[in-house]
């Protein structure tokens, strides 16, 4: 039989805070520059702090560092908590799109 | 006016799922259009050890990984497409749940030396009421099911895409994807 298996909710130590306000593809932002001292809070968290200088979906901070999704979102929790980064989710979570945008993304992929 | 650095043009994210049984060629799929290599991990606990007998009841905790072909497309400034690959094994339905929801659709890959390893997947998409199209990743030598075929051992509903491709080649891959988002553009008229 085969062993049930649950979300992550606690993987960085002392964390057990929900990670559901980073789904995969929310958007997160730095919101300044990375410090001289910044060092002190871990070279992961400075990792993603430096990717973040530009909007980073989730999953993309987790590929590009190598990182689980879950390990990530921990992270940035605690990132958000302290107010250095912020979750830049588009207003509306991405509902359907219209039609225009639809074409583009067709038009987008046959130009590839 | 204050500038700010990090006042920048967010983009709309949207995502496809890939779907499809062991082996079919979901990685290759997703790597044949996706700008980045595809490669992303989540992690996951798994309760071990339930008790052979009562009085020694041992419960450990492990983790594992599971690893999930990624893919990004960058449409434009405004819109990036972001392809998520399903897990292999089924008792990571979490994952699967998470990726789905707010996904635009799925491509099922399927392989007809085992077109029952895309049963799963179809079922779960059709419980789920979340747009499909099955592509039939056709190896060297197994164009032998007509499409007709496919969707009847499939037993799909008639409004169901069922497309050839070969996984390995970019403008094959790219026929699928168009193939779907004009099969939700389509259903979107309907509605």
């Amino acid at each position: 039989m085969t062993a049930p298996v649950i979300r992550p909710y606690a993987l960085a130590p002392g964390r057990t805070r929900p990670q559901a306000d980073f789904r995969l593809i929310s958007v997160v932002l730095a919101c300044r520059p990375v410090a001289a001292d910044d060092a002190g809070m871990g070279t992961q968290q400075v990792q993603i702090m430096r990717l973040c200088q530009a909007p980073q979906s989730v999953v993309d901070v987790s590929a590009r560092l190598e990182l689980p999704v879950g390990v990530v979102r921990v992270m940035l929790a605690d990132l958000a908590e302290r107010g250095l980064i912020r979750d830049r989710v588009p207003a509306s979570l991405p509902a359907l799109p219209d039609d225009d945008t639809f074409r583009a993304v067709i038009d987008g992929i046959r130009s590839l | 006016m204050e500038y700010d650095p990090y006042d920048l043009p967010i983009p709309t994210a949207y995502k496809i799922v890939v779907a499809g049984g062991f082996g079919v060629g979901k990685t290759t799929l997703v790597g044949a259009v996706s700008e980045i290599q595809p490669f992303l991990t989540e992690e996951a606990l798994t309760e071990t050890g339930i008790g052979v007998d009562d009085t020694t009841h041992v419960q450990g905790k492990a983790t594992t990984t599971v690893a999930l072909d990624f893919g990004r497309i960058t449409i434009s400034e405004e819109v990036i497409l972001y392809l998520f690959g399903t897990p292999g094994q089924d008792r990571f339905m979490f994952v699967w749940d998470e990726l789905v929801e707010g996904a635009l659709g799925a491509v099922v890959v399927a392989d007809t030396r085992r077109l029952e390893d895309s049963f799963g997947s179809i079922d779960y998409f059709e419980s789920r009421g979340t747009p499909f199209l099955v592509a039939v990743n056709c190896f060297d030598g197994t164009r032998a099911y007509a499409i007709e075929e496919v969707k009847a051992a499939l037993n799909l509903d008639d409004h169901v895409p069922v497309v050839t491709c070969d996984a390995r080649d970019r403008e094959s891959v790219k026929e699928v994807l168009i193939g779907l988002l004009e099969h939700l553009l389509a259903m979107r008229v309907l509605a």
